[in-house]
């Protein structure tokens, strides 16, 4: 497994955010993870990188206690809100992160230039980011979690404020990586197209995990035609 | 490296901003300068009225440049209303001086003029009795507390910029994406301290210099050891602005600490006497940074202090920064544990 959460609880100030949760996700999947505003998407993919400590239960990656120094560089992430240098250009926030996992000259360069080439920002990576349209930064952030090359990807609502047409080459781009590379990847989304291209999909409800199955089977369950539908039974509103 | 990417960053950054860096530099310049020509107008002419002065002495005055004006039946009132720089008059060989001492830098430089005047001919020794309209000889002038002043201008300047570009860091979320990345806390801290630290160094010299070579500060001691003592200085207060950035939301609150922290540290470097104030308030001036630098750097300014005259007050500078750098340390903690 790569990711396996046993129990795992937070609470912030008195309110329970993540009810006790368990998760193991395999390697080589695409795991999409569903549920409304507020739900505690954020949260969970914060305490699997490390960056915020459950009040319990365990955390593992790659069958580390997270955290761990190494598991920093072999997971690549992106926040929900952009956090970039806005007073440098695209390409030194590219290298200025990339120099952070240590990468040689050589191989910083053409990682840069490969990631910006995916995010068709190659054209623009000389042109400081606080000139760079809502999209653009979000496509800059997404290079970012790719430029050390990491085995496992976790990406909160990578494509808001993305255009379709892009969308759909950053999707086939995701697809290439978890088929070529085997690698993991966890993404939060609230597009239903997204989701159902995820291998499996975990939905989250006031921090519980309503449910856990592929797409197909979630269909089928809530005897929905499409997923918008299954989102809003598993809501519990027409039920 | 990492401190090295980090280092790169902040340069990358700071050429980009003119403005913090005419902050920086030209700044302190300018409010060093302009403090000069407030308490110091050194090339005033200064007017003497000499009341029952031997001829011979009032020619020896009036070539050492003094506007000269006999006028007998003089009084201290009169002096005041016509606000001349002083007054002489001579019973037997004791002369007794009357300075109005609005401007402390006037009153000294007609002193001294006037102690030149009368030393080299005479024959028989004249005393010199001085007492004083406004103030004492004890009062202070922009020599007395321009060393504390260059000392102060480099923590200011200093705690300004890093207080508030660590602070812009934070709340863009920059710095929790850093630590999303495998770069250790220490590294972080390091490559700020660093890169804001070479800034600071360069500021240092340039007001240091100027100070001396521009504005003719008085200086006895080594200029290096100016050097080294701003050093230190900007060390603790590019540690302290990183530090207390963290207790700050917003650009607006890092503002607020600054008549918190800054402006108590001037009431303890040196403007006002130390030794009257009430015993506590002393026990209170030994917590600030400031007190030992502008110590430090008077003893080396004024008194010509050597290296091992401030080493105490150097290791108490260099605590502090020390203690800073640690609590910066763990206050990211609160980002990441690792
Ligand atoms: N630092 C915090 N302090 C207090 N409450 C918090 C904090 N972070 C998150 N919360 C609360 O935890 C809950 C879950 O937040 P989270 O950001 O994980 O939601 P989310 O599922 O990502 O929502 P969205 O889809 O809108 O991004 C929310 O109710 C939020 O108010
Ligand atoms: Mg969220």
């Amino acid at each position: 497994m790569v990711i396996s959460l046993r129990a795992i609880e937070k609470s912030f100030q008195h309110k329970q955010v993540i009810a006790p949760l368990s998760l193991e996700i395999p390697q080589g999947q695409l795991i999409g993870l569903l549920g409304p505003s507020g739900c505690g998407k954020t949260t969970l993919i914060k305490m699997i990188m490390g960056m915020m400590k459950p009040d319990n239960g365990q955390i593992y990656v790659f069958n580390k206690t997270v955290p761990h120094q190494q598991l920093l560089t072999d997971i690549g992430y992106m926040a929900q809100s952009d956090a970039l240098y806005t007073d440098l250009t695209g390409e030194e926030n590219l290298q200025f992160f990339a120099k952070l996992y240590r990468l040689p000259k050589k191989e910083r360069t053409e990682r840069v230039a490969y990631t910006a080439q995916l995010v068709r920002l190659s054209d623009d990576l000389n042109r400081k980011v606080e000139t760079y349209s809502g999209g653009m930064k979000r496509r800059l952030s997404l290079a970012i979690a790719l430029i050390q090359n990491p085995t496992l990807l976790l990406l909160d609502e990578p494509t808001v404020g993305i255009d379709p047409l892009l969308k759909v080459d950053i999707w086939q781009e995701l697809l290439r990586l978890k088929n070529e590379e085997q690698k993991t990847i966890l993404v939060t989304t609230h597009a239903m197209d997204e989701a159902e291209k995820c291998d499996q999909l975990a939905m989250l409800r006031d921090g519980q995990m309503i449910a856990y199955d592929t797409p197909q089977a979630l269909k089928a369950r809530y005897q929905a035609k499409d997923f918008d539908e299954v989102f809003i039974k598993a809501g519990g509103r027409t039920q | 490296m990492r401190v090295g990417a980090v280092i790169t960053r902040i340069f990358q950054q700071m050429r980009r901003d003119k403005r913090t860096l005419a902050l920086l530099f030209v700044a302190p310049l300018m409010v060093l300068s302009l403090m000069y020509f407030i308490f110091g107008s050194d090339d005033k002419e200064l007017t003497l009225v000499v009341s029952d002065v031997p001829t011979p002495i009032i020619q020896q005055l009036e070539q050492s440049d003094f506007h000269i004006v006999v006028q007998s039946n003089f009084s201290q009132a009169l002096l005041k209303e016509k606000a001349y720089d002083g007054w002489l008059t001579m019973i037997d060989q004791t002369a007794k001086l009357t300075l109005l001492n609005d401007t402390p830098a006037n009153a000294k430089a007609l002193m001294m003029k006037l102690s030149q005047a009368l030393q080299p001919t005479q024959a028989t020794t004249i005393t010199l009795k001085t007492n004083y309209i406004y103030g004492d000889a004890e009062t202070t002038s922009f020599d007395i507390f321009s060393p504390m002043l260059i000392g102060f201008f480099v923590f200011f300047f200093v705690f300004l910029i890093t207080g508030i570009a660590l602070l812009k860091e934070r709340t863009s979320g920059t710095l929790e994406r850093l630590l999303a990345t495998p770069i250790k806390r220490a590294e972080i801290v390091a490559g700020y301290m660093l890169g804001y630290g070479l800034f600071a160094l360069i500021q240092t010299i340039v007001i240091v210099l100027f100070s001396i070579y521009v504005l003719d500060i008085v200086h006895v001691g080594s200029i290096w050891l100016v050097l080294l003592i701003n050093v230190a200085v900007a060390c603790v207060s590019l540690s302290l602005g990183a530090l207390l950035s963290s207790f700050a939301a917003s650009e607006f609150q890092m503002m607020q600490f600054i008549p918190l922290v800054i402006v108590p540290q001037v009431f303890f470097s040196g403007i006002f006497p130390l030794d009257t104030m009430a015993q506590w308030l002393q026990y209170l001036g030994r917590i600030m940074p400031l007190y030992y630098a502008a110590d430090a750097l008077n003893g080396v300014m004024y008194k010509g202090n050597s290296f091992g005259d401030i080493a105490m007050n150097l290791s108490i500078l260099a605590c502090f920064a020390l203690v800073f750098i640690i609590l910066n340390i763990i206050s990211l903690r609160k980002y990441r544990s690792l």
